[in-house]
């Protein structure tokens, strides 16, 4: 079993290391201070070619304080949770302070919006695996890949991981609150060869609860499958066609907006969608909801790095920006109020128009469907977008070849207007849960000539 | 060099009691009959920062991070784990934890060699360049990077100046008792700029670093040439068009649009991916992958780099390894485990980001060495093209060999002359031919300013990249302007 030995004793031990510490910062003549305390356990395990690969128990801890001087700030971090670190955490946390500027805007977010009932969002499942059981199962994923077909003929591995984790966090406005979590992982990545051809792909699952991961089976299956699908592409002429991303990467896109409506890109006017609050960004069927609360979601949080509770928002309704996400400093420089999201955004939900897959590659047509991106190539200032791109040619909604050694790029802000359509083939891993999206019209590019 | 091991013993043994004995019980822990290799990681490492942004010095940090990792290898198989507790207990306990890979009994008892000092201990000084300024002198620093960049242009909106100092002490014990220690010094400074004209905004980057002192950036005013930099790009960018869409000639400047060599080739010779046969280059030593005259190493031993090291994670003393030479495919870079399997020597690339982490092949500074051309006689031998100066950096399959990176400074070539810029754009090339499309090598050689940090398997370590002028003919460049 991977979990925290004595979890509650734990929580009460950091929580009265965190109350001496913000004792001993008001003795230091701290105005403010807060701290964060984590410690996680885990096992890890990796199987490759039907034999063990790696074994990895992983033990973390550290601590991160801040002391405000009035609005002077200091930051320390330290992995030794003794007494004695603390202490000097703090002291080096002080010494930085002393340096830094006078900047009105630092400071604890409002009392007046500290989490108060904390509800439990039940993600605390510790999963009864052993090494032993943990390698059966990752044999068990990557043979289901290995058996699938002849032309997958090597492996870079199946992984099995399940991480425990605590965290509390603790202000001097008096905020105080512990948090457990566990996350399971298996993973399979295999390649395939067919004459020159050689192509490797990979699936996962992912969850807080270990009874809702695929089966192994499943998930060597779709490694299997995946890989072998992109066997054999060829790259396209240069051409303006549809886009269709496939639903883990459609994700990519939304979180480049989260990127672009970010208080910290905001106030330094370092995005395309500077001013974009109440902005018609998308087409008017654009339906993006931020839900905080969800029960055993990876995304999901009572409060945020500020201690200040979260709530449930829309981000995008029928097309135009509801909302930014801000922590208290931004919010402040913007003249706005935090909206909980000083660790970023919780669960996202993109809302689908009511297509399924079949009818998304229909609604395509004839054009190109993206199943990888890789490299960075956004520009977040003008919103100009350039990736390297694999993926298939779609004619009349119907897959006709892998391709592969292609760009595609467009201008974000083109591209958001351009959305023509949201599968509901959602894909529940992770933070944000989106189907696959149609843009209406990119650049491709590609090596071939006509 | 004894230095840094009296600075190693000093922080990881004779504090926690750990001797030559209590070291040896560990190992006869760790090691059973069918160990190929074992070792204890020992790191301290302690981390500064300060940023400024808005004029002001709004943000420092500090941390400081210490554990040791524990592996136990057995063939193909690893065993680890790590404690950031440094105590006789703790290491018993991730010992019998590593251990449980191996299947085998105990190999009796081990006895400790004497400690055994890195070769060539001086490729940096020891020194601890968080204390190599003054605090004051640090926020200063800073201000004068702002100033320097607002002087630069009435277009300057935003300026943001970091600057950071690292310290780590390594010691690593191996299998047989060997005991070897670098201390690794690191700074590093980025500015960053955002820039307005008419109504239109652009960003820009630069920076540099090494392992050395901070006084570094005040000589000559390193850190305001960084500052002058970052202003001049944005404000190229202010002016720049479309870029084209297609496959075209490109000419790739010196410097770190080296970054080329190091997703094109660098990460498929990673000495892992080809004992497993993953990788596009596997099985392919001896064969033409680059036009003749193309020579490419993975270099360690440069003095005071970004991506040196007096030794790997694995104490093995770094090198120059020829990766490529006259065109053919020549070696691959290893550690200690892959170097095990497939009966050669480690290469001393055996790098991991922390003692949380497990070891794996890495690169350090890999470069091209210089040809014949004059970089302006290059660009003048292009009809049409993009000149390429300037990268944010760029990704590879390693089993595809298809790779990207992206221009953060691009121009158009036209009739053999370099006419506007254009915006960003990524170029994306299959690894294992691109070099064979080199046709011309410039005879300006440079290696980057130190900003180079590379991720594998969510990993990140410092690297650098180097080459001269390359004209390449036929990369795919993934701009919106067709036609």
């Amino acid at each position: 079993m991977i979990e925290l030995d004595n979890r509650k004793a734990l929580g009460a031990t950091f929580q009265t290391l965190a109350q001496d510490f913000l004792k001993a910062a008001k003795a230091k003549g701290a105005t403010a201070a807060e701290i964060g305390i984590d410690k996680g356990t885990g096992l890890s395990v990796a199987v490759r070619l039907g034999e063990v690969d790696k074994l990895q128990y992983h033990r973390d801890q550290g601590a991160s304080v801040t002391v405000y001087f009035g609005h002077k700030k200091g930051f320390a971090s330290s992995g030794d949770l003794s007494p004695q670190a603390l202490a000097d955490t703090l002291e080096a946390a002080c010494n930085i302070a002393r340096y830094t500027a006078e900047d009105e805007y630092n400071g604890l977010a409002d009392p007046d919006l500290m989490a108060r009932d904390i509800p439990d969002l039940a993600l605390y499942h510790p999963w009864d695996v052993d090494a032993e059981r943990a390698i059966a199962m990752a044999l068990e994923t990557e043979q289901a890949a290995r058996g699938h077909d002849p032309r997958i003929v090597n492996s870079e591995g199946a992984d099995v991981d399940s991480y425990a984790g605590l965290g509390i966090y603790a202000n001097s406005n008096g905020f105080s609150g512990v948090t457990s979590s566990t996350r399971h992982t298996v993973s399979c990545a295999v390649v395939g060869q067919e004459g020159s051809s050689m192509q490797r792909d990979y699936w996962y699952s992912s969850h807080c609860r270990p009874d809702r991961l695929e089966s192994p089976a499943a998930i060597g299956t779709r490694a299997a499958e995946r890989t072998l699908r992109r066997l054999n592409g060829r790259s396209l002429s240069t051409r303006e066609v549809p886009v269709l991303y496939v639903p883990e990467l459609a994700k990519g896109l939304v979180g480049t907006l989260v990127s672009g409506i970010s208080g910290g890109a905001l106030y330094r006017k370092a995005t395309f969608l500077l001013d974009s609050l109440g902005q018609p960004i998308f087409p008017d069927f654009v339906q993006l909801s931020e839900r905080p609360h969800l029960k055993c979601t990876l995304g999901s949080r009572a409060y945020d790095a500020e201690g200040v509770a979260t709530f449930d928002r829309e981000i995008v309704a029928d097309g135009r920006i509801q909302g930014y996400f801000l922590g208290s400093y931004s919010a402040r420089k913007l003249g706005m109020q935090t909206t909980a999201s000083a660790s970023g955004a919780s669960n996202l939900i993109l809302h689908d128009t009511g297509q399924d897959w079949n009818g998304m590659l229909a609604a395509l047509g004839t054009g190109l469907m993206v199943t990888e991106l890789i490299g960075s190539g956004i520009n977040m200032i003008t919103g100009d977008y350039s990736r390297g791109a694999a993926g298939f040619w779609v004619e009349n909604g119907e897959i006709r070849y892998p391709v592969e050694e292609i760009t595609i790029a467009g201008n974000l802000r083109e591209m958001f207007h351009n959305i023509q359509a949201i599968g509901n083939d959602v894909d529940l891993r992770g933070r944000i849960q989106s189907g696959s999206v149609l843009i209406g019209r990119m650049t491709v590019a590609g090596q071939q000539a006509g | 060099m004894t230095q840094a091991m009296d600075l190693a013993r000093a922080v990881f043994l004779e504090p926690h009691g750990l001797d030559g004995n209590k070291l040896e019980q560990v190992l006869t822990r760790l090691v059973a009959s069918d160990t190929t290799l074992a070792d204890l990681y020992f790191q301290s490492a302690r981390y500064e920062a300060w940023g400024l942004e808005e004029g002001i010095v709004k943000s420092g940090s500090y941390s400081i991070e210490q554990g040791v990792g524990v592996r136990s290898v057995c063939g193909e198989k690893t065993g680890f784990a790590y404690t950031d507790e440094i105590s006789l207990p703790a290491l018993l306990d991730s010992a019998t934890a590593a251990r449980a890979i191996s299947r085998a009994g105990q190999s009796g008892t081990l006895r400790m060699a004497q400690h055994i000092p890195a070769a060539n201990n001086t490729l940096y000084g020891v020194g601890d360049p968080l204390r190599s300024l003054s605090e004051q002198d640090k926020i200063d620093l800073l201000h004068r990077i702002d100033a320097r960049a607002r002087a630069m242009s009435p277009h300057v909106q935003q300026v943001m100046a970091n600057l950071m100092a690292a310290h780590e002490i390594i010691l690593v014990v191996d299998e047989q008792g060997n005991l070897r220690a670098d201390v690794r010094p690191m700074v590093r400074t980025n500015v960053s700029v955002i820039v307005a004209r008419d109504g239109q905004t652009e960003s820009a980057m630069a920076g540099g670093g090494g392992r050395f002192d901070l006084d570094w950036f005040l000589n000559e005013d390193k850190a305001l040439q960084f500052a002058d930099e970052a202003v001049r790009k944005a404000l190229i960018n202010l002016d720049a068009q479309a870029a084209p869409a297609g496959s075209m000639t490109v000419v790739l400047g010196s410097g770190w649009p080296g970054v080329l060599l190091h997703e094109a080739i660098g990460h498929g010779l990673e000495g892992d991916f080809n004992r497993k046969g993953t990788s596009a280059f596997s099985g392919r030593i001896g064969e033409q992958v680059a036009a003749k005259g193309i020579t490419v190493v993975d270099d360690g031993t440069l003095e005071k780099r970004r991506g040196s090291l007096n030794m790997d994670d694995e104490g093995v003393t770094t090198n120059c390894t020829t990766l490529i030479e006259d065109g053919v495919l020549k070696g691959y870079m290893m550690d200690r485990q892959n170097a095990a399997l497939m009966n050669t020597q480690s290469t001393g690339n055996g790098r991991r980001q922390s003692y949380a982490h497990l070891t794996m092949p890495r690169m350090t500074n890999t470069y091209m060495l210089a040809g014949q051309y004059d970089p302006q006689e290059i660009i003048t031998s292009v009809d049409k093209g993009v000149y390429a100066v300037n990268f944010s950096g760029g990704q590879v399959d390693i089993t595809s060999g298809k790779f990207v990176f992206s221009t953060s400074e691009a121009y158009l070539i036209e009739n053999g002359k370099v006419t506007r810029p254009l915006k960003n754009a990524t170029l994306i090339g299959n690894g294992p031919d691109v070099l064979t499309r080199v046709s011309m090598v410039g005879n300006d050689l440079a290696l980057d300013e130190g900003i180079g940090v590379c991720g594998k398997d969510g990993q990140s370590v410092p690297v650098g990249v180097g080459q001269p002028t390359l004209r390449v003919d036929g990369l795919t460049v993934g701009g919106t302007a067709t036609g």
